[in-house]
């Protein structure tokens, strides 16, 4: 290896809100190199990549560039320094031309006036400079393809001298064609000397592209290889590994399968395609698959927020139009989304009238009897509370979860869809969620259990289905390992 | 220990106590300065004047703990008033018609305001502004800058008169009476669903959609109470005070300092109705105190306005050290 790296990270740690996300991470990026960071949602990815971007600082650790060390506390710092962040929202300007959002801030002039036609020239070699002979300097930006936008913010970072360019997960937004477009980009780059640090989900595109793998688990750096030296099981292996075993609660006796209460046949919108599902009484189904690959989308869909636009949905055995929350409820169905504080709970508001929220809202599950056992739901999730007029804001995250999920359980629905439900809530209050499912089932409930936690839909799904690209990459029966949802995940089968 | 403390937090805290402490210490300081305040002509006569802003403040409250505003009240007040002078034109046959007219007019004011803030997404503060002008334009075109007309005997009674001859206590007025009817129709709608369902939108309006709540449906139904509450303001003050081209001026800030007054946060889902009502009773009281202790009625502009920037500063302090549990985000998935 050459002497001086690009980049070198040594020791970083990051932590949020006392929350390890890094853990004395190391990286290393040589010159003209395409290095990959790979890990699973949660790995730390995301946070290594701001750090280097000076979106966030690190807590520890040293950072050299060019043998040079360095500390961002601002993005506008790391851009001096030579480091370029292409993230997966764009930052480019819709109203300004291609030329005008490459030139931002530093623009051509003569006599103090803004000299058009240099800054259209410069705009073509830069653009010809990587291989893209087809792209206006005068569109529009707003008016281009995600991946044109793409390589009008790789030819900014370009443009701005920069040796290192970190993108992250840069084919999430495209089509096939357009990732053999960005592959050429990175091989240019490669070929100019220019580092890349790639953060990306498939590992097709780490094997067809990137010199190095640097892998990060729970905030550890797991492994640094080079690509030839290891294989696709591998590395999956690698990415998820170890793991601390979490006990889950055993399936409640006499918890029995009985007939199909959710089944949605070819379901499909912006989103996602080609969904086939099906969930009886008494099961969980667990949807697993990476961040960005639909399980969201497939909740809001079946719930009608953003509804299928192909398809068929049925709720025990009779086909429903679901086109809002209000249908959806009507048809017996309940959706504890993702982020209980923005979507779940009305934060000032006691947590009597948070539980009740739904029978209030909707005349149609709206009755005395169940008002009357609203209470009772409550205990029965163990909630921790100074009492029923207590604002919820005042609650821990997962007495939180509690009232939330206590709120749809009053409206008795048949199907009950969970989406993240454990996330941010601590350990204790995260086994008392997961008996609480696992009643639920008992009681005869269709559960759909969406989560990023690998452990989770292993501990609890009867079935797991995977999601890949917005599509069913496979269906695993209870008892699959880690690998081979990770497979189907990354878009492969399971060896 | 703890409830003396949630006691005095309630009560000097900014939250719904807070205003009934702050209404004892005026009225504690106007019997100081006048004993005779307390005697029941007395209290009626300043129940009775103080009786549109408390229906106005109940109606207000509805707009503003679903998260909305309207500015528009003043000004329907007054073309209330307007509307039932020329056309009642002292005829008194024609009171009941006119009211009905009234009624619709208030009504279809606060749909209107309420479907373009809620199905064209405008604003409520734009919307209601542009109401407000409106409302002052159109009225000053149709009678030509000066209000014609009058009302008629019927129209001013509410307003004005009251059942004389109760053993013991003498008169009580009319409008004393509608106060406390509108009240109790604003105290019990607010535990109703729909009641609920609008302080859930104010708070989240997206978790409260997500919950199947017809967020539009509740907000819309606000803003006409708050017209239904303008019109019947509009028939105390015309009885009270007869027809004038000012009656309503700038109510719509008395009336939102009322409701602010009253612990009711701007920005919706919190604050209760009761609190928003006797905030109005403690804006009147204030006035009140001021007219005895001599100060110009000028001065009034100037409070209201202290009164709301403190009241919004307040809030927006509140927002900023709310407890961790609620504003951190510990993010278990920060890939």
């Amino acid at each position: 290896m050459s002497p001086s790296p690009v980049l070198a990270m040594r020791g970083i740690d990051k932590a949020f809100l006392g929350v390890p996300v890094l853990r004395s991470v190391d990286l290393d990026i040589e010159p003209g190199e395409v290095h990959a960071l790979v890990g699973e949602n949660g790995a730390g990815k995301s946070t290594l990549m701001k750090i280097l971007a000076g979106v966030h600082t690190a807590d520890a650790g040293t950072i050299e560039l060019h043998g040079r060390a360095v500390s961002f506390t601002h993005p506008l710092q790391a851009q001096h320094a030579g480091i370029a962040t292409v993230f997966q929202e764009f930052n480019l300007l819709p109203e300004l031309s291609v030329a005008e959002n490459l030139h931002l801030g530093r623009e051509p002039r003569r006599r103090g006036l803004i000299d058009r036609r240099a800054m259209a020239e410069r705009t073509a070699e830069l653009l010809a400079d990587l291989g893209v002979d087809d792209l206006a300097p005068a569109a529009k930006a707003g008016t281009l393809s995600v991946p044109r936008r793409q390589i009008v913010e790789i030819a900014r970072a370009m443009s701005q001298g920069a040796d290192l360019i970190c993108m992250d997960e840069p084919t999430a937004a495209l089509a096939d064609a357009e990732v053999e477009l960005l592959y050429r980009l990175v091989e240019r780059l490669r070929d100019k000397g220019v580092s890349v640090l790639y953060v990306s989900h498939r590992l097709r595109e780490i094997f067809d592209l990137c010199d190095r793998i640097t892998v990060l688990k729970d905030g550890e750096r797991v492994a640094t290889v080079d690509t030839p030296d290891i294989t696709p099981d591998e590395l999956v292996t690698a990415m998820v590994g170890r793991r601390i075993e979490a006990v889950f609660p055993e399936p409640l006796p006499g918890t029995e399968t009985g007939e199909v209460r959710l089944r949605v046949e070819g379901g499909g919108n912006a989103h996602v395609d080609g969904i086939d599902l099906e969930v009886r009484a008494g099961e969980i189904v667990g949807l697993a698959g990476l961040q960005g690959s639909g399980r969201t989308e497939v909740a809001e869909a079946v719930f009608g927020i953003t509804p299928f636009t192909r398809g068929t949905v049925a709720v025990d055995g009779a086909p429903k139009r679901i086109t809002g929350p209000r249908k959806a409820i009507a048809a017996g169905l309940a959706l504890v989304t993702e982020d209980r504080k923005a979507q779940g709970l009305a934060l000032n508001q006691s947590v009597k009238a948070n539980a009740r929220m739904v029978l209030d809202a909707n005349a149609r599950v709206h009755s005395r009897e169940r008002l009357a056992r609203i209470d009772g739901v409550l205990s029965g999730l163990d909630l921790v509370s100074q009492g029923g007029d207590q604002e919820v804001q005042y609650l821990s995250g997962g007495n939180q979860q509690k009232v939330v999920v206590a709120k749809w359980l009053a409206a008795e629905p048949g199907v009950i869809v969970l989406d993240e439900p454990t996330r941010g809530i601590d350990v204790g209050a995260k086994h008392k969620l997961y008996s609480a499912i696992r009643s639920l089932a008992a009681e005869g409930l269709a559960v759909l259990l969406i989560t990023s936690e690998l452990i989770e839909v292993i501990g609890l799904a009867d079935r797991i289905v995977v999601l890949h690209d917005g599509r069913i990459a496979g269906e695993l029966p209870a008892g699959a390992t880690e690998q081979q949802v990770m497979a189907y995940a990354t878009g492969r089968s399971p060896a | 220990m703890r409830h003396l403390r949630t006691a005095s937090a309630a009560l000097i805290g900014g939250g719904t106590g807070t205003v009934f402490a702050l209404l004892a210490a005026i009225f504690i300081a106007v019997a100081f300065i006048n004993p005779g305040f307390f005697e029941w002509p007395s209290l009626m006569a300043f129940l009775k004047q103080a009786a549109p802003l408390v229906i106005l403040a109940a109606g207000q409250y509805f707009v503003i703990v679903s998260g909305n505003f309207d500015l528009s009240v003043g000004a329907l007040v007054g073309a209330q008033v307007v509307i039932a002078a020329k056309l009642i034109d002292g005829e008194e046959s024609r009171t009941l018609p006119v009211l009905g007219v009234m009624l619709l007019f208030g009504l279809g004011v606060g749909l209107v305001n309420g479907l373009i803030t809620t199905a064209l997404k405008v604003q409520s503060f734009i919307t209601t502004l542009g109401m407000m002008l409106v409302l002052y334009g159109a009225i000053r075109l149709w009678t030509g800058g000066a209000p014609t007309g009058s009302l008629s005997e019927a129209f001013r009674g509410p307003g004005r008169r009251g059942i004389e001859g109760v053993p013991l206590i003498g008169e009580i007025p009319w409008a004393v009476l509608i106060m406390l009817g509108a009240g109790a129709a604003a105290i019990w709608l607010m535990r109703t669903r729909f009641g609920r369902i609008l302080v859930a939108t104010g708070d989240n309006d997206l978790a409260a959609e997500l919950s199947g709540a017809r967020t539009g449906t509740v907000r819309t139904v606000a803003f006409v109470f708050s017209g239904l509450s303008a019109t019947v303001a509009g028939l105390l003050i015309g009885g009270y005070a007869g027809v004038s081209a000012q009656v309503g001026e700038g109510m719509e800030f008395t009336v939102i300092t009322a409701v602010v007054l009253g612990g009711v946060v701007l920005g919706g889902g919190r604050g209760s109705v009761v609190a928003a009502m006797a905030g109005a009773l403690t804006l009147e009281a204030l006035f009140t105190l001021f007219n005895q202790m001599f100060l110009p009625a000028s001065i009034r502009p100037s409070v209201q306005g202290a009164i709301i920037i403190a009241a919004v500063a307040y809030a927006a302090w509140r927002r900023t050290r709310r407890p961790v549990a609620a504003t951190a985000t510990v993010n278990a998935d920060p890939s």
